[in-house]
């Protein structure tokens, strides 16, 4: 494993010398990706991508938490979290990439 | 939101760019999200979130229909955690 830490910067780069768009448009295209997702996600859609992956958002509903330090029960609200399950091409990907 | 649905919001903003070309963009950053993952490192993508790899240790693990104990290898798995900014747009905070 080599631990590195891919940002939004690489992703440009990547579509940069693939498609070769300026630097400036790559990373614009790559902050467009990204904000129609998330646009999506926020309407309440699932965002399924082949190969790749699905994110859903998921209700969850109001429960009584504590707080681990004082053990002061805290009400947690109704909330939507966002989950994200990986494709079999990924997760295959990933497992056999990560072999000893 | 599928990822043909995707391709085609962001040719309709970008009409001075190929379909094909739109296609190659939204899929060269899939591509280099799994690829990075593939070879064990993280992609953090602030405001939206991060991708990243888990170890799951090898564990003893039973066949649910015969009983019989069978030997899991350790692996890895791809994990997905939601970035402050879309956690709190998606709880209406924007």
């Amino acid at each position: 494993m080599s631990d590195k830490t891919l940002t939004r910067m690489d992703l440009s780069e990547a579509v940069f010398r693939e498609v070769g768009l300026s630097r400036n448009e790559s990373a614009q295209l790559v902050e467009s990706v990204l904000k129609h997702m998330s646009d999506a996600l926020v309407r309440g859609e699932s965002v399924k991508i082949s190969s790749f992956g699905t994110f859903s958002v998921r209700e969850k509903s109001a429960r009584m938490g504590r707080n681990p330090k004082t053990g002061e029960e805290v009400p947690i609200h109704p909330r939507r979290v966002l989950t994200f399950r990986p494709s079999h091409l990924m997760k295959d990907r990933v497992a056999s990439g990560n072999k000893r | 939101m599928i990822r043909s649905e995707l391709i085609q919001r962001i040719a309709d903003e970008n009409p001075h760019l190929y379909q094909r070309d739109v296609e190659r963009i939204v899929g060269t950053v899939f591509e280099e999200i799994v690829a990075a993952m593939e070879r064990g490192d993280r992609v953090e993508l602030r405001g939206f979130g991060a991708f990243s790899v888990k170890k799951r240790d090898g564990r003893t693990g039973r066949n649910p229909r015969t009983g019989e104990a069978v030997e899991v290898d350790e692996k890895h798995v791809p994990f997905f955690k939601t970035g402050k900014l879309l956690r709190d747009r998606l709880n209406g905070k924007d």
